[in-house]
């Protein structure tokens, strides 16, 4: 049972998922990392980006990632008019905690079933020339539907800590994170800067979506699955440090595939669950707390 | 409603549901109200965290599941009756309860609301490999022969879900109007200053946990007796945690008649929609119904009828 290419594969796979973990998590490294709102809607949205990635492959034959990029500008959107509606409601009058958490958790059920409604429970996938080919290198594979992922999840991941880190947009949300009243003094308005980070963190979604539809398939509960692994990232990698969250995803990834290899892929969804309590409860500053 | 009147009006539904009893033949009617019924006592069971002191409570669907299951195993292993089933389901839920109180020591706000739902999926994990009460695949209760003097099982199910229900109801309003009440309440507004003036927070937030716990736990006991198929996917469904969320923030958070209230009108609506039009649009209604009271009216339907209240005196 127990062999050392067996051993090599589940954690080059598990690399492989967790940076596409990283992908899924990214966006809500900012939207609750850096501006602490707690969208639990993100997986939903990913999951709105699979659809639509699965729309635009099986009526047109575009490729599903291409999809996921030319969708980023209508989920911006669609963030900024959410960000918008939620601060208006919750965050003005100082209700986001409890009135804003079942606000995002309300949503996630109306894009859950409205999504049950529209395409029914069947699970769904895309073709793209790149699924089906695997590569190899000596005794480990890398199968061509998980290397695709891990590379555009890796791209993502560089983009945003370089946009983050060495621009001014970047630095501002950055900045609303750690002290909003300062940020006012000079002269940038919060409400704006939070309004453009929260649409870039569902403008990720469209992505994950796309890279989550060729790594398998797809129904709309899949999202919920996902709550557990995005906060056990997020949580686990500090709060907000997009270097440490990429850490946390990777380690989660290896961690559930070799309990899903060496246990039974029965057990895997605990794994994130258990990773997070653990954090919560013992160091909920995360491994690498800010 | 003063605690006369309150016994009172209890007295009188326990009444017209005996009478309900005797005079209804329907089993649909039976069937309609358990479902109103379980709802209520799980929305009266998270508005005694959730509305008395603020914390979310993300995995009620885990806690009536754990009930559920509980009579499942007590089943397969003593065939016990109902009503110690009932016992059981609430203590081992009181405990699970109990543990989740613990986690609010470190876990303010928002964490808390997602240590629950990580507790709800982890503990759907154990049951999914547990085969001994079905595992994934899921376990078939038989319905037990006797019934008291009610003309069918499931109208004794009605009978017990009403008495659950009204003792909730009682519970959850003598808190409320109590010393330790005043003191959750202290809790929603601001833990720090009740924990400097005194107020013993850690305390009364694990009896508020616990009490909630053992509810939801009760409410899911005869649960398997009422649908004879139970499975992890049903049992721990998050439509369950959706209507105990949405019912209290319909009805009103802050008094212990909002989640009843909140209750009856979902409750009621989704059984008619349910059979006027299809079972989907039922669960999508119930999230749209909760996104506009909690942007338009947060303080819920009490809220609204004390606004009014007040415009006219």
């Amino acid at each position: 049972m127990f062999s050392a290419d067996l051993l090599a594969n589940a954690v080059v796979s598990g690399l492989l998922l967790g940076g596409f973990y990283a992908a899924v998590a990214i966006g809500l490294a900012i939207v609750f990392g850096q501006l602490d709102i707690v969208n639990i809607a993100h997986p939903a949205f990913v999951i709105v980006g699979s659809y639509t990635a699965y729309i635009f492959n099986t009526t047109f034959g575009f490729d599903p990632i291409l999809v996921g990029v030319a969708a980023m500008p209508l989920f911006f959107a669609v963030g900024v008019a959410i960000y918008r509606l939620y601060y208006a409601a919750f965050e003005r009058t100082g209700q986001e905690s409890l009135s804003g958490l079942a606000f995002f958790f309300g949503l996630m059920f109306i894009i859950e079933v409205t999504l049950i409604l529209a395409y029914g429970v069947d699970y769904r996938l895309v073709s793209a020339g790149y699924s089906a080919q695997t590569l190899s290198i000596g005794f480990v594979d890398l199968p061509g539907r998980m290397l695709v992922p891990f590379l555009v999840a890796m791209t993502l991941t560089a983009a945003v800590w370089l946009y983050l880190s060495r621009t001014f947009m970047g630095r501002a949300i950055q900045a609303v994170a750690q002290d909003r009243g300062a940020l006012q003094l000079m002269g940038a308005d919060p409400v704006r800067i939070k309004q453009w980070a929260f649409g870039l963190g569902i403008a990720t979604a469209a992505i994950a979506g796309a890279l989550l539809i060729i790594i398998g398939p797809v129904e709309p509960s899949v999202g919920r699955q996902y709550i557990g692994r995005v906060f056990a990232i997020v949580v686990l990698g500090g709060m907000g440090s997009i270097q440490g969250m990429l850490i946390a995803a990777l380690l989660l990834g290896v961690t559930e595939n070799l309990v899903s290899t060496f246990y039974g892929p029965s057990w895997s969804p605990a794994v994130a669950f258990g990773v997070l309590l653990a954090t919560l409860a013992i160091r909920p500053a995360g491994l690498f707390g800010r | 409603m003063r605690g006369r009147g309150f016994w009172a009006a209890s007295a009188a539904l326990l009444a017209a549901g005996l009478a309900f009893t005797e005079l209804a033949d329907n089993p649909y009617y039976f069937n309609a109200t358990y479902v109103v019924l379980q709802a209520l006592i799980m929305a009266v069971a998270w508005n005694i965290l959730g509305g008395f002191t603020g914390y979310v409570n993300f995995g009620s669907a885990a806690f009536f599941a754990v009930g559920a299951y509980t009579t499942i195993f007590l089943q397969k292993a003593f065939g016990l009756p109902l009503p110690l089933m009932i016992l059981a389901a609430g203590l081992a839920c009181g405990l699970i309860g109990l543990g989740v109180g613990y986690l609010t020591l470190r876990l303010k706000g928002v964490y808390f609301a997602i240590a629950t739902l990580a507790m709800g999926i982890v503990l759907e994990t154990l049951v999914n490999n547990w085969s001994y009460v079905g595992g994934a695949k899921g376990t078939f209760m038989l319905t037990p022969d006797e019934h008291l003097w009610f003309d069918s099982y499931s109208e004794m199910l009605f009978m017990i879900m009403l008495v659950l229900a009204l003792g909730s109801i009682a519970i959850s309003r003598a808190l409320s109007s109590s010393r330790l009440g005043r003191g959750l309440a202290a809790i929603r507004d601001d833990e720090v200053a009740a924990e400097c003036s005194g107020v013993p927070t850690l305390r009364l937030k694990l009896v508020s946990t616990t009490v909630m716990g053992a509810m939801m736990g009760v409410a899911g006991a005869p649960y398997p007796y009422f649908v004879t198929y139970v499975d992890p996917i049903s049992a721990f469904n998050l439509f369950i945690a959706v209507n105990a969320i949405a019912m209290p923030m319909i009805g009103g958070t802050s008094h212990w008649a909002g989640p009843v209230i909140g209750a009856l009108l979902v409750g009621s609506a989704q059984e008619v929609i349910t059979v006027t039009i299809s079972s989907e649009l039922n669960v999508l209604l119930v999230g749209i119904m909760l996104v506009l009271f909690i942007t338009l009216a947060p303080q819920g339907i009490v809220g609204l009828a004390r606004k009014h209240w007040r415009k006219r005196s």
